[in-house]
């Protein structure tokens, strides 16, 4: 907050090209974005970030408790998956417009691609390390096996699956902004790299605050979701921690 | 309501097929490195309605035998029969406690939820779920605790529930692994005394692994002496003290005391 301030108040008589003043900055941000035609990018960018994000959560928790189940497959595909994890993303973005042009299938996939590896990790250790004696007691409580995956260890691991979740959210985000910086023609990516090209570095600012306004929004659903799935987590973990 | 109370077979049954039978049971652990033997030759029946207890010192492989009595594990060598059926996996009227609550409950179930599970994938109507969930907490002095999450309960509070749980679906046979060793002694006279009045009240037949000779005393029909690693049965000793049981009474009669002086003597100096 305090860092606004200066911001405002050193930015203000600024005549500089390259730093506008923050309440042009502001304005912009409210007729562009709010109420003007970069709506529309707005509109794009989160609906690759959405599909994308919710692809890799599927597919993550999906593949991670196949190969968690499957000791044969984990071992097989774990060089392969190393490697496409260590990858950076963002060189995939010439491969991807190859292969799905530049339209919202290749948005997608890509975000998706990046974003699928935290999760994905995170669901075969979480899974890997659910206690025996919750596996024993279920075994002799009836549960089927499936039932055993569904009610026991999707749960059990969780707060390790939603940790992934929490990386995998930052990740689309990047790879939202990356995928439409060289390879697009709408989206949040695309208006900043136009802006920047066409010396309009009001608009380049105030997309930055827009992504950060998303980054925020983000945020603050997941923690909320989080709080609603994990309670029982964060309880337990303070009365541990109490009584320690 | 189902087969309050008794249960068939307490007075009333004909054959005397027992619960639990295990012959020549053998259990080796390891391969090619260095095998255990973990239980070299368990040979031991369990009669319905008998509440048995399993005394042995650390490193008897008493765990191993539960698991094995349970269905978690396979001998390596001789049967392990429950209702006259061979164990390849856990039978449904199999019921286990195992020494770490905090282990065995699920804390993102609320107590409710946790005692309501085997009944959820055995299929029972909801409506009867809720009736029976209740039954059972009530029965272990739990009634109002249902909505609260087991990480919210002492430790005692846990294992009850960890023991309705076992109740709620009725099985024939309670498997009960070191189940109070975890908990401070006022709460063990407690816990010991609430098995006691379940066992009466479910009809249910209890073998109960211990490594504390007062407590197999005080709750058992029989007392199984198992020996130091590799485990064989050292002596079966019938306790026909009076029932029911008391904590000050029973445990000031002197056969208590010859009980316990025998088991003792079995179980440091085999």
């Amino acid at each position: 907050m305090v860092l606004f301030l200066v911001w405002w108040f050193w930015s203000a008589g600024s005549k500089s090209l390259y730093f506008p003043p923050l309440s042009q900055i502001l304005k912009s941000v409210w007729d562009q974005w709010v109420i003007g035609p970069a709506r529309a990018q707005l509109a794009t960018s989160l609906e690759h970030l959405l599909v994308g994000y919710v692809i890799a959560g599927l597919v993550g928790i999906g593949v991670g408790a196949l190969l968690w189940s499957l000791r044969y497959l984990r071992d097989a595909t774990s060089p392969y998956l190393y490697f496409l994890y260590v990858l950076p993303a963002p060189v995939l973005v010439p491969a991807a417009m190859t292969l799905f042009g530049i339209g919202f299938t290749m948005k997608v996939v890509l975000i998706a691609f990046a974003a699928v590896w935290p999760t994905l990790l995170n669901t075969l250790d979480g899974m890997s390390g659910v206690d025996q004696v919750k596996l024993d007691t279920a075994r002799v409580l009836g549960v089927s096996p499936a039932g055993r995956v569904l009610r026991v260890v999707l749960p059990a691991a969780s707060p390790q699956i939603v940790a992934g979740l929490r990386n995998s959210l930052q990740v689309a985000i990047i790879l939202m902004v990356v995928s439409e910086w060289q390879a697009a023609s709408d989206g949040i990516g695309y208006y900043i790299s136009n802006a920047q090209q066409s010396f309009d570095y009001v608009g380049m600012w105030s997309s930055f605050i827009v992504l950060a306004i998303i980054g925020i929004i983000a945020n603050l659903l997941f923690v909320a979701a989080e709080n609603r799935a994990l309670h029982w987590h964060y309880g337990a973990r303070a009365v541990e921690g109490r009584n320690r | 309501m189902t087969t309050p109370g008794k249960r068939p077979g307490t007075a009333e049954s004909t054959t005397a097929a027992p619960v639990i039978s295990l012959q020549h049971v053998r259990k080796v652990y390891g391969g090619a490195a260095g095998e255990k033997v973990a239980l070299a030759d368990i040979t031991f029946d369990v009669a319905r309605g008998e509440f048995a207890c399993v005394v042995g010192p650390s490193g008897a492989g008493k765990t191993t035998l539960l698991r094995t009595m349970a269905g978690l594990a396979q001998p390596t060598a001789g049967a392990a029969l429950f209702e006259g059926t061979p164990l390849r996996s856990v039978p449904p009227g199999i019921g286990v406690v195992f020494q770490d609550y905090g282990r065995s409950l699920y804390p993102w179930l609320s107590v409710a939820r946790n005692v309501e599970l085997p009944l959820k994938v055995r299929g029972v109507p909801k409506a009867e779920r809720a009736e029976r969930v209740a039954e059972v907490l009530t029965s272990v002095g739990l009634a109002d605790a249902g909505r609260s999450y087991p990480w919210q309960l002492s430790g005692g509070m846990q294992q009850r529930v960890a023991i309705a749980r076992s109740l709620a679906y009725r099985p024939d046979l309670l498997l009960m692994d070191e189940p109070f060793a975890s908990v401070d002694a006022q709460t063990r006279f407690e816990l010991e005394d609430l098995i006691l009045r379940v066992r009466q009240e479910f009809g249910v037949t209890v073998i109960f692994v211990t490594h504390d000779i007062d407590e197999a005393v005080y709750l058992a029909d029989r007392v199984i002496a198992v020996s130091k690693s590799p485990g064989v049965v050292t002596e079966i000793v019938d306790i026909t003290l009076a029932s029911p049981r008391d904590q000050i009474t029973t445990k000031a009669d002197p056969a208590f005391a010859h009980y316990r002086e025998h088991l003792l003597g079995l179980v440091m100096h085999p």
